[in-house]
């Protein structure tokens, strides 16, 4: 299903608007999830329905999509990144996951914390439109081999 | 109280989760169930869970439904047309009793929006009042997801990660 680009112009010329502004929308709500609804899962899982999105209309091998056959390699980055900011308030001294206890001079404990969710909002959502992407990458390449194999 | 909102989107939603059991095409039941999806997200909304009400939204109703057609789109037509054998006499004896069991246990659960419901008296009001000073954070479901509880979100996280490498792993051949 992604390896044709779609021959519509109303749905590619649609596309290449829609995909970077539902991208802005996720980042507003990855960095707006602590005012407001939404949050890393959300904003993650909005990043890769763009992308996928591009991948269905452009086909996989166009530049668009390239970004989304970049971004596998950033598979467990995003957990990393989560696990880093635990690893941090251990070493300040505090129990994992404590952000109030990370080392980071000059912020109190309630700036810290606040530093803490965002840190692993975006680790959230690194991992989770990595993994989405990926999902759809498996799910629709396993035939195209199948074709090639027949 | 009025219930001008509510009562179309009931209808709407067991017209939708029905018509996905009943249609014969499996793609057709797809997109029906992101329909689904969509009204249960316009449900969540109504009842006040914004939160809930975009993970619905997003995955539910975008996500899943991309994940199901592109299964679909690499199965026969023959594999995705569903052959429905008659329900057996016990399930259409039994069903509607449980049916009817769980509605008069439902009796016996708080009101909506109940301030003296146990689920609002134990825990809930120290994040409601504490998170702002604590975390900075004015929407407790964040702080909730991200701090009070962010050993939960951790390991859901670890899940994540994990189905992504297993669909890898067991899916996907090398083109080589």
């Amino acid at each position: 299903m992604i390896d044709r680009p779609s021959g519509s112009v109303i749905i590619r010329r649609t596309a290449s608007l829609l995909v970077s502004l539902v991208q802005l929308f996720a980042l507003y709500v990855l960095f707006f999830g602590q005012y407001g609804p939404g949050g890393g899962f959300v904003a993650g899982v909005m990043i890769a329905a763009s992308l996928v999105f591009g991948l269905l209309v452009f086909g996989e091998d166009s530049a668009t999509s390239q970004r989304a056959t970049r971004l596998l390699a950033a598979d467990g980055v995003g957990l990393l990144l989560f696990v880093a900011v635990g690893g941090l308030c251990l070493i300040g001294g505090g129990e994992f996951l404590n952000y109030s206890e990370a080392p980071i001079p000059g912020l109190d404990s309630a700036a810290r914390r606040y530093l803490g969710i965002l840190m692993t909002q975006i680790g959230v959502a690194m991992d989770v439109a990595v993994a989405a992407v990926s999902i759809v990458f498996s799910l629709s390449r396993s035939v195209a081999t199948e074709e090639t194999d027949a | 109280m009025t219930y001008s909102f509510e009562l179309p989107l009931l209808a709407l939603l067991i017209l939708t989760a029905g018509g996905a059991i009943i249609v014969k095409e499996l793609i057709s039941a797809v997109l029906i169930l992101g329909a689904y999806s969509f009204f249960l997200a316009l449900v969540w909304a109504w009842l006040g869970a914004a939160d809930v009400a975009f993970v619905e939204a997003v995955v539910g109703a975008g996500l899943a439904t991309v994940f199901f057609l592109l299964t679909l789109s690499q199965t026969s037509p023959e594999d995705t047309r569903i052959r429905r054998p008659p329900p057996p006499i016990i399930a259409v004896i039994a069903l509607p009793l449980l049916g009817l069991l769980l509605l008069y246990a439902a009796n016996d659960l708080p009101a909506f929006a109940d301030p003296g419901a146990p689920a609002s008296v134990h825990v809930s009001p120290h994040y409601i009042e504490n998170s702002l000073a604590d975390t900075r954070t004015p929407n407790v479901v964040t702080s909730v997801l991200m701090d009070y509880r962010v050993l939960d979100t951790l390991i859901e996280t670890v899940v994540v990660f994990t189905s992504g490498i297993a669909c890898w792993l067991l899916l996907r051949r090398d083109a080589e």
